[in-house]
């Protein structure tokens, strides 16, 4: 390792300087292949990004907070609602939980590195790239004036608007590109996870004996290959309509403005089920292991996760229940994303059981994990609400939308993530996060959360659609608005509290040891951080929970699990 | 005779309070169904999150771990068979529920026959704004629907057709009805029958550019005179005030004939909205501003003053033709 | 970690990664191809002006080659495995020239309907579906003929042997792929939507 050098005893040079030693400590990040290291540079990625949509979003939130507001002009405004939504999704909801899984899975395993280190540093650099490009729009187009280029046509870029004579500028193809880029780097982490999963477990770790968490990462995997690919397919079609004169959706040549709906909304229906099925893979670790019991159901879990994965492939039109399909088809969608409740449901049945009858501790975590269970269930509900396609017909492209899919994905997905990290960041640091400052950190978001994204709904109900840059003074809705926006100030104040945690934790937190909280999985088993080769010895296991088996060698799992 | 018109015609346009765009005051039967249906969803949901909630509540206070006690783990329960059964069967039913009575309400308001007293409006959705054609009474409008009320003795359904000249629209007026969208070529249909006269407020809710948030909607409900009166008024040629000829003059010369149509006059462009009967209206601009001389001015000055982005060029007029033109387009009654 | 005793399973065989990883591939392949074959089907017989599908000639021999690269590369296989490498060498050549003939083949009907028919990527839907289908796949067979053509070389200067079976075998899952989509494209194109 090149973490130390020894002066040669006659050599010229005497130690190396503090500026060499940390250009070689750079460098190692910039090449790295082990899946450790680029797990983390996904996370430190993707909450860089995190901050930088949030930011976009405050700015929504002040555009809003009053009527005809003029904080910002409707040319930035659109770039801010577009760019948040585009960041999110692929520049923090997609790295950030593929970075957990890079660092994870192999060590939860047994194994010492992913299938394919090579295309797993690949396919990070791929979507990073993407990403820069992304926001090379703000300063591509017309330069620090007006805001450059950035996208400008909403995440769901719907046709013709995109099309060269709607969207004369750059700002779509910065969209289609950045995606188009990032999207091959998601496509190599997704076959990466796979093989791993598949090829390179230890010595008596079946597929029933890996922990959730890999489950559900493989079967979030397999969903990405045949999610984000239309999306990869939908964009190429459309630079050949902007650039090589295509028609794919071109209405007067007889292509269809509803295609592209349809394409869009085949990736982007499952694509959120991409993104909270990993949320679920973390409350599957978090939750036993703070309710100190196993997760109720394994197989049940296993079979829910695949049963979702599966319907989610069948609901996407009910994103278009109101662009004119028949009566059929809107019933056919209504039935389907009903359906997909059913096995989601479970899930939240199953982690009640495993808290039922338990002794919680409720370290900052298993704060998340719990709040995240509640938020689901009403993310569900309002799910729910919004399968039934005539009441669609009212809430659709309102806030209450928006609401709806806020709560999934910051309510349980952003819920999640912040309680992964605060599971993990001791092993991957080697230092515990402060529990102060986490409940801190937890409580002001959650009520920033609720004010914000409780109202939300309201706002909806009575009327008020999303997209738009302002709204009149005469609807009813200002106070709701101002409220919301002050709700979205505390979770900012939240994070801040948060990055200062992780900040502050790594250089002064209490030292973490293998296994701070008393876990049961494999990775809880290696020094923290671990070192290079993960393993000393590659492990053997004969249970779901090896560490429980070790110290419990009188009442092991193996006994009775089936 | 005219002025007993006028009279009635201005008594049709005196503004009473628009009523807020909630979803909570159906006036409109699609509307009202969906509000009936929704109480049911609402019910069965709420119910579940009761449940469940309460559930989740009475488990993190029950179960919390207390002090020496934590020192041995529970009770290791790995599953069960027959509570996996029981909370999955319970959930098919309420679906089953669920999607009976939401099918039967998909059928009712999609599969709805026309009625022949039906009125037909085709709605043009445009960047930023709204044309409407009453194809059987030759009448061409913008941004602002009339449509009769329609009561149950006398029942007068309004039957939209939906198109588009550009990009994607939706109509929404969440108090008639939900929205539809307007795709360009791919035409949609919807009905309403309001059954109480009054302003209702909606607006495009299916992000179309720039200025999307400005292309509101204004439905007048009107009893049957006043809508007959509405009718006669606007199926009649532009006013032609001989004390506004100048004005006239410009509009015909410039090129605002280019993009729009005063029926009686050379201008018949249909870029633009008809402005025919301009001052039958409340507001310009799709709503984004009270239909003022002050703000005619300063609209055709420059459109960016209310909406940056909209497609109307500032005209570059000079203040005397400007005047000229708003003082004649003050006419268009 | 081993002192808990095992179970009765000695045998921990687990597929091949490279395997896996192509097989992950093909899906994901298989899908964008999907969404453009859908477009393909969905607009037969829409658009509004311009040459239609009529004017294609079904090209049977650009087909029979690509097809029997199939088993020619399957040949190649089963020589490699049993460690007949002078064997391996010739169909492995053979799969390229049959590769190459589809590209060149691919590249003269092109050229036909382009200066003959007046069909191109902008002249009406028909021809943006039907370029970007075939051209989608005729890419993809080009990156086919860069592999194999890497692999030739490699073949020439004696470096490839029997150890290598594997690799060439799930180099040549990605050939069969290839070949695989075009029956669909060829089926689609040139049978159903004539």
């Amino acid at each position: 390792m090149a973490d130390q050098i020894l002066p040669i005893p006659g050599s010229l040079d005497t130690a190396p300087s503090r500026g060499a030693a940390f250009l070689e400590w750079l460098h190692s990040w910039v090449v790295t292949v082990d899946h450790k290291k680029l797990g983390i540079l996904y996370i430190v990625y993707a909450l860089f990004f995190l901050l930088v949509a949030g930011v976009e979003a405050l700015v929504i939130r002040i555009q809003l907070a009053i009527p005809n507001n003029h904080f910002v002009s409707p040319e930035v405004y659109n770039e801010m609602f577009t760019m948040h939504g585009t960041t999110m999704v692929f520049l923090v909801g997609m790295p950030i939980l593929f970075g957990f899984a890079n660092y994870l899975v192999p060590l939860m395993i047994g194994a010492r590195d992913m299938a394919f280190p090579r295309l797993n540093a690949f396919s990070f650099w791929m979507t990073a790239f993407g990403g820069l490009l992304l926001y090379y729009s703000f300063i591509g187009g017309f330069g620090l004036y007006g805001m450059g280029a950035a996208p400008d046509v909403g995440w769901w870029a719907y046709a013709p608007l995109t099309a060269k004579a709607f969207s004369p500028g750059h700002n779509t193809d910065y969209w289609a590109l950045a995606l188009i880029v990032s999207g091959f780097g998601t496509l190599g982490t997704a076959i990466n996870i796979i093989a791993t999963i598949l090829s390179m477990r230890c010595r008596g770790m079946t597929l029933f004996r890996m922990p959730l968490f890999s489950w559900l990462m493989l079967v979030v995997s397999g969903l990405t290959l045949i999610t984000i690919t239309p999306l990869t397919a939908a964009q190429i079609m459309l630079m050949i309509d902007r650039y090589l004169g295509g028609h794919f959706f071109d209405t007067q040549a007889g292509g269809s403005a509803v295609v592209w709906m349809h394409f869009f909304w085949i990736f982007g229906h499952p694509e959120v089920y991409v993104l909270v099925l990993p949320a679920f893979a973390i409350a599957n670790e978090v939750i036993p292991v703070f309710s100190r019991k196993a997760i109720f159901g394994y197989p049940a879990m296993v079979s829910a996760s695949v049963g979702i994965a599966f319907v989610s492939l069948t609901v996407w039109a009910h994103h278009m229940f109101t662009v004119g399909m028949t009566s059929v088809g809107n019933a056919f969608f209504a039935l389907s994303t009903m359906m997909v409740g059913i096995p989601t449901g479970i899930k939240i049945f199953n982690w009640l059981a495993t808290m039922w009858g338990g002794k919680i501790r409720f370290a900052t975590p298993m704060l998340f994990c719990t709040a995240f269970v509640m938020q689901f269930l009403m993310a569900g509900l309002t799910g729910i609400m919004l399968s039934v396609a005539p009441w669609n017909w009212q809430l659709h492209n309102s806030y209450f939308v928006i609401a709806h899919f806020h709560y999934v994905l910051v309510g349980a997905i952003v819920f999640c993530i912040f309680a992964a990290i605060y599971y993990w960041y001791p092993k991957v640091t080697g230092r515990m996060l402060s529990e102060k400052l986490g409940k801190w950190h937890f409580w002001l978001f959650f009520i920033g959360f609720h004010i914000t994204f409780d109202i939300m709904h309201f706002v909806g109900i009575l009327g008020m659609p999303r997209s738009i840059y302002t709204y009149e003074a005469d609807r009813g809705w200002n106070t709701l608005n101002m409220i919301i926006s002050i709700g979205g100030m505390i979770q900012g104040a939240a994070v801040l509290i948060f990055v200062w945690n992780l900040i502050d934790s790594y250089l002064h937190g209490d030292a973490a040891g293998n296994d701070p909280w008393d876990a049961w999985t494999l990775e809880w088993s290696t020094p923290s951080p671990p070192p290079a080769y993960n393993f000393a010895e590659d492990p053997v296991v004969r249970s779901r929970r090896p560490l429980w088996d070790l110290k419990h060698p009188n009442d092991p799992d193996w006994k009775y699990e089936r | 005779m005219a002025f007993l018109l006028f009279l009635l015609a201005a008594s049709a346009f005196a503004e009473s309070p628009p009523s807020l765009p909630s979803t909570l005051s159906p006036v409109s039967t699609p509307a009202r169904e969906i509000l009936s249906l929704s109480h049911f969803v609402l019910l069965i949901t709420g119910s579940i999150f009761a449940v469940v909630g309460g559930l989740l509540i009475y488990v993190i206070f029950r179960f919390r771990a207390r002090g020496p006690d934590s020192e041995h783990e529970p009770a290791q329960v790995y599953g069960s068979v027959q509570v996996e059964l029981a909370w999955t069967v319970i959930p098919v039913l309420i679906v089953v529920v669920l999607f009976l009575t939401t099918a039967r309400i998909i059928f009712a308001i999609q599969d709805a026959p026309e009625p022949q007293s039906a009125l037909d409006v085709t709605v043009v959705g445009h960047q930023f704004w709204w044309e409407f054609r009453y194809p059987k009474l030759g009448i061409v409008t913008a941004n602002e629907l009339h449509i009769p009320v329609s009561t149950d003795s006398n029942p007068a359904p309004t039957y939209l057709k939906l198109l588009s000249a550009d990009v994607d629209h939706s109509f929404w007026v969440p108090q008639l009805g939900g929205k539809t969208d307007l795709i360009p070529n791919h035409p949609n249909q919807m009905w309403i029958d309001p059954h109480t006269p009054g302003l209702y407020l909606g607006q495009c809710a299916q992000f179309c550019g720039i200025e999307h948030a400005k292309m509101l909607l204004r439905v007048y409900v009107d009893s049957p005179e006043q809508f007959a009166a509405w009718v006669k008024n606007q199926e009649k040629q532009g006013v032609d005030d001989q004390t506004v000829a100048a004005g006239r003059r410009v509009f015909e010369s410039q090129a605002c004939m280019n993009c729009h149509t005063i029926s009686g006059t050379a201008a018949k462009g249909t870029f633009g909205p008809d402005l025919t009967h301009l001052m039958s209206r409340a507001t310009i601009a799709a709503g984004a501003a009270a239909n003022t001389p002050d703000n005619l001015r300063a609209w055709i000055q420059d459109p960016n003053n209310f909406k940056p982005g909209a497609l109307m060029p500032a005209m570059q007029l000079s203040d005397e033709e400007t005047n000229e033109v708003v003082a004649y387009l003050s006419t268009l009654h | 970690m081993s002192s808990v005793p095992i179970f009765v399973d000695e045998n921990w065989r687990l597929p091949s990664r490279g395997r896996v990883g192509m097989f992950s591939l093909i899906i994901g392949e298989s899908a964008i191809f999907t969404i453009f074959v859908v477009a393909y089907v969905y607009y037969i017989g829409r658009s509004t002006y311009g040459p239609t599908p009529q004017i294609l000639d079904v090209p049977v021999f650009n087909t029979v080659c690509l097809l029997s690269s199939s088993i020619t590369i399957l040949l190649a296989e089963h020589a490699i495995k049993h460690g007949r490498m002078r064997t391996f060498g010739w169909w492995w050549a053979a799969t390229m020239l049959l590769g190459l003939e589809f590209i060149a083949g691919t590249a003269i009907e092109w050229h036909k309907l382009i200066f003959e028919d007046g069909l191109s990527l902008r002249t009406n839907l028909f021809g943006t579906t039907f370029y970007s289908l075939v051209g989608l796949h005729a890419t993809h067979v080009i990156v086919g003929l860069i592999g194999l053509s890497l692999i030739m070389a490699f073949t020439l200067a004696g470096r490839v042997e029997q150890r290598h079976a594997e690799r060439i075998q799930v180099f040549s899952l990605y050939w069969h792929f290839v070949d695989a989509v075009w029956v669909v494209v060829f089926t689609v194109v040139y049978l159903v939507g004539r």
